[in-house]
């Protein structure tokens, strides 16, 4: 468990350092999360340990969202002010996306 | 009395109790609901927790340095990530161009929309930026919101809203339109719902979850790296 989560925290690091140094606005995780996934397909297997690790890390991916999206609580005036626009463009948007990942699928996949 | 609740309602492990045990109840909430896509925990949990803060009048600067240690995971769970990429390589190398072009053309149009309606309809700019990273998975939005100058917590709530509407919405569209692949009800909610849609995905079967799973991925990697460079492009940043 523990060398699962090393490795994780590894390519994190790893991520944070390239993105310092070509001053690009990426979230280092990300970085990370690509080079982790080349390691994978380079190493051509699973790593076991880590697959041991991230599938029940990932079960409770949830949890970890929670502290960032109690933080509502500082904005409740903005949510008052712009609430119309908030919702209209998260429904308006959800709706688009669904019909034009769907149809550009469709039609790509012949 | 009073002294001792006041010392206990500012220690951070009080904050880090309190989001376990709200999440612990949110999910029990959800499973009783039948796991109602509006009912989803991370929405339940912080509607408790936010009831609490303001209940005992504790700020969130407070609450948060308990709650800073469960935020931390964040990063390592977005390299996690890879992991269940990786197990659907054989497919990615399969149908890597419609998979590609499927997930950056929803992507791009949940971007597009978003910004340009919100900023129509008056919405201030950090509200506008944080719209542009709701359609990606909850860790790669908040790296994203963090480095683009967005609202943090806000972005957090447009994205599980995103997830819940996403998830909702996606089959019955889909069922509207006719389209009845498995394939693409899937990847349509990944790339739409993230995490949530993947969740509600796995509900239809594993196959559906898997092109959930995939797409989640392709999506959230695809933004986190195309939006910085266009928001620079364009001018924003």
């Amino acid at each position: 468990m523990i060398e699962g989560l090393i490795k994780l925290l590894a390519f994190q690091l790893a991520g944070e350092a390239i993105v310092f140094l070509l001053g690009v606005p990426i979230p280092g995780a990300v970085i990370g999360m690509a080079l982790l996934f080349f390691y994978l397909v380079i190493r051509g297997s699973e790593d076991a340990a880590l697959d041991t690790f991230t599938e029940s890390f990932l079960r409770h991916l949830s949890l970890l969202f929670i502290p960032a999206a109690v933080g509502i609580v500082a904005h409740l005036d903005r949510i008052a002010e712009e609430w119309l626009a908030i919702a209209v463009a998260l429904v308006v948007s959800t709706a688009v996306a669904i019909i034009s990942t769907a149809v550009s699928l469709k039609l790509l996949s012949r | 009395m009073m002294e001792l609740v006041q010392h206990i309602l500012h220690l951070p492990i009080t904050w880090l109790l309190a989001t376990l045990l709200a999440y612990r109840v949110a999910l029990l909430v959800h499973r009783r609901a039948g796991n109602s896509a509006w009912l989803h925990p991370v929405a339940v949990a912080t509607l408790l927790l936010v009831s609490l803060l303001l209940l005992t009048d504790v700020d969130y600067a407070t609450y948060f340095e308990g709650g800073a240690y469960i935020h931390i995971l964040l990063g390592p769970a977005t390299v996690a990530l890879a992991v269940p990429l990786y197990h659907q390589l054989a497919r990615l190398k399969r149908d890597w161009l419609a998979l590609l072009g499927g997930a950056l053309i929803g992507s791009l149009a949940a971007i597009a929309i978003a910004m340009t309606s919100a900023a129509v309809l008056g919405a201030s700019e950090a509200t506008v930026i944080s719209m542009a990273v709701k359609s990606v998975t909850m860790p790669i939005a908040i790296g994203l919101t963090e480095k683009l100058g967005g609202v943090v917590s806000l972005t957090s709530a447009l994205v599980m809203l995103t997830g819940i509407l996403g998830g909702a919405l996606t089959q019955p569209l889909l069922a509207l339109m006719r389209i009845r692949d498995v394939h693409i009800a899937g990847f349509t909610l990944g790339v739409v719902a993230h995490g949530i849609g993947t969740a509600r995905a796995i509900q239809g079967g594993q196959e559906m979850g898997a092109f959930a799973g995939l797409a989640m991925g392709l999506a959230g990697l695809m933004t986190a790296i195309l939006l910085p460079l266009g928001l620079r492009l364009a001018g924003f940043l």
